[in-house]
């Protein structure tokens, strides 16, 4: 990643800029306060470019690569933006024992996408996680910051049903 | 026998008619009243009594929460951390997420409780990031719990202050282990700490010490200030006192959560009488009794040996339907209770694919810092997905049960044996599937879910 003098660019919103600093004050150390600033920006941005992780290194007194490194090791960070919906099926053990992998597919179909690509409409991306500790109602999807539960075959339609109805009333 | 009943102390609200997580309701049903008590206690003899209660972390390893109090170093003049582990993460597991979405000020109020004992000023929540609505809920109610001069400065006029904070994770699992999770909440990648020198009770967070414990061990906190450790050691069996909550999930009718005196329940009358059974037409084939990570037990299997009761020795012979399920008996049959996460699987399941589903969420979440870890964890992967999805050969049970064996006491963290022991005891247990799966594999029903 390149190092620039001038100050890298990032448009936040300032409710987003105002719950930056605010953050930071929880923490003795300022670095503490690195996953916090790239929850804010990832939710406000969408995903975190690489003049976020100029901005962050920045803010918190740090080198790039200290920034860099902790979007790298953790998997809800995204480098790049994704589809409007984000549906994150949990592919473990007791969501899977009970069809998880066939709610993944279904979703797939619905959108006609691939595991972690966008929908050619843009609507979302379909992902697979990691226990999402909801295993007594599996299988379990999140979307967004939504849980659903027992997510078979007629509800993976019903909420595809939902999502499409919500993406028409934006047009 | 029939199961005992249910003894709900820590769920006693969970899914009650009318019963929300904003304080009012929580002070309607006489919340806050234990830490009003507590405040005018002296710490040390509220740490006596969490001593007294032999209360064991529900996180997963079950560790004396008095006993791990009691290493914290109080001589260095450096401020005294406490970290709520609300990462929830072993696969199986669901207590915690439940515990913080409807009754989040039980969980305040004993973490409370818990930095009043242990003069804590400072204590954050580290909560997993795929609950972004349970960290809403939780800020909510601390901000609530500090308008009502709960937490802040000068608790109840006692001159006493303590804040908390919550922070989220970012999805990865490893910032459930206690080290790791330290580094992630300094800004870093959560890769754990080599053991010693860094114990948390002395070198733990920004190198001060540091009390980590799990979200629903801290909620038996309160329960035991509130009636005292020696009532709450009366609960449950000795050695393994108070309720534990089990989380059932798979091959059941009612999979679920339930909360029993510990070792007053077997795993046969939990899976039988309380979740029903198995489905319909279908029996019982293996069980993983604390988290994905505890060794499997085959239906079918006894255990034999000698065991105290009392001050006696007896002999026992249990099928995996007559196991106590409590911390001790689960050892002494080779596996653990772990965080209460009961995975249950039926005559449907192939094991090698079970296994292949389990392998691939340990290879996710290495961490990557120790070669064992890192290239077992793969390889245990490759080899188990490859059986599954490309040739498999008779050979490859043996090879997966050697890569495991060279992982644990091998490495950083626990996460070590946490990622062999499945291999292991299904190699073990199941090695005739394995050795003959690519002949069973042809005729598997061509529809059977996929598990990989
Ligand atoms: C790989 C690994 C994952 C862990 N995940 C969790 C977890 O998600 N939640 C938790 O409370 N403890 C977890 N633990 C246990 C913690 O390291 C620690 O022992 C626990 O939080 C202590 O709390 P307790 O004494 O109250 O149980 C994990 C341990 C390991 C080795
Ligand atoms: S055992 Fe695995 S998870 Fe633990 S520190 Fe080593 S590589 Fe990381
Ligand atoms: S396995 Fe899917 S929520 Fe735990």
């Amino acid at each position: 990643m390149s190092t620039t003098t001038s100050s890298p660019s990032v448009n936040l919103k300032p409710e987003t800029l105002a719950r930056i600093d605010e953050v930071i004050t929880h923490y003795p150390v300022k670095r503490s306060a690195t996953l916090p600033l790239l929850h804010l920006i990832q939710e406000d941005a969408g995903y975190i470019s690489e003049d976020a992780i100029l901005w962050i290194a920045q803010k918190l007194e740090l080198q790039p690569i200290n920034v860099l490194e902790v979007v790298t090791f953790y998997p809800m960070f995204r480098r790049a933006p994704i589809g409007r919906r984000h549906i994150k099926v949990c592919r473990t053990l007791s969501c899977a024992l009970l069809g998880g992998y066939k709610t993944c597919e279904n979703f797939q179909k619905e959108f006609n996408t691939t595991l972690g690509a966008t929908s050619p409409d843009g609507e979302v991306t379909v992902d697979f996680v990691e226990c999402l500790a909801s295993c007594g109602t599996a299988p379990v999807v999140l979307i967004d910051e939504t849980l659903h539960e027992k997510v078979d075959a007629a509800k993976v339609k019903q909420i595809s049903a939902q999502i499409r109805a919500e993406a028409a009333a934006r047009k | 026998m029939p199961a005992p009943a249910q003894h709900r102390i820590i769920f006693q609200h969970i899914d009650e008619p009318g019963y929300s997580n904003d304080i009012d309701c929580y002070l309607r049903n006489g919340g806050y009243e234990v830490l009003k008590k507590a405040v005018t206690q002296k710490p040390e003899d509220l740490r006596e009594e969490v001593k007294k209660s032999g209360l064991r972390g529900r996180g997963g390893a079950g560790f004396p929460c008095g006993f791990k109090w009691s290493l914290v170093d109080r001589k260095s003049g450096k401020p005294i951390y406490l970290i709520v582990n609300a990462d929830e993460s072993e696969p199986g597991t669901f207590k915690d997420r439940y515990i913080m979405h409807q009754d989040p000020h039980q969980l305040i109020e004993g973490t409370m409780i818990s930095c009043f004992a242990n003069d804590v000023k400072q204590a954050y929540i580290y909560i997993r990031g795929e609950m972004p609505e349970g960290a809403r809920i939780l800020e909510k109610a601390i901000a609530e719990a500090r308008a009502k001069n709960l937490v802040g400065p000068n608790i109840l006029g006692t001159g006493y202050s303590c804040e908390i904070f919550v922070h989220r994770g970012a999805g990865a699992y490893i910032c459930g282990e206690e080290t790791g999770l330290i580094e992630s909440l300094e800004g870093k990648r959560a890769n754990p700490r080599i053991k010693p020198p860094y114990f948390p009770a002395v070198l733990g967070l920004y190198q001060c010490p540091t009390i980590v414990n799990n979200v629903e061990t801290l909620c038996h906190v309160k329960y035991i200030v509130q009636h005292g450790g020696a009532e709450y050691a009366k609960i449950g069996t000795p050695g393994n006192t108070g309720t534990r909550i089990f989380c059932v999930s798979g091959h059941v009718q009612r999979p679920g959560y339930y909360e029993f005196p510990a070792g007053t329940i077997t795993m046969g009358q939990l899976l039988n009488d309380v979740c029903g059974g198995p489905l319909p037409g279908r029996t019982f084939k293996a069980v993983i009794p604390g988290g994905s990570s505890a060794k499997v037990l085959r239906f079918g299997e006894r255990y034999k040996g000698k065991r105290k009761v009392g001050t006696d020795m007896v002999d026992y012979d249990w099928g995996v339907e007559d196991v106590p399920m409590d911390f001790d008996s689960l050892a002494m049959i080779g596996s653990m209770g772990g965080s209460g996460g009961v995975i249950v699987m039926d005559d449907s399941v192939n094991m090698v694919e079970a296994l292949a589903n389990i392998n691939a969420f340990y290879q996710h979440e290495s961490c990557g810092q120790c070669t064992p870890c890192r290239e077992g964890s793969l390889w245990m992967k490759k080899i188990s997905s490859r059986m599954v999805h490309g040739e498999a050969r008779k050979e490859d049970a043996a090879l997966l049960k050697s890569v495991a064996d060279q992982i644990p006491g091998r490495t950083i963290c626990a996460f070590g044996e946490a990622c062999s022991w499945p291999t292991q005891s299904f190699l073990i247990k199941f090695k005739d599937e394995f050795e003959g799966y690519a002949e069973a594999k042809k005729n598997l029903p061509a529809d059977r879910l996929s598990l990989v």
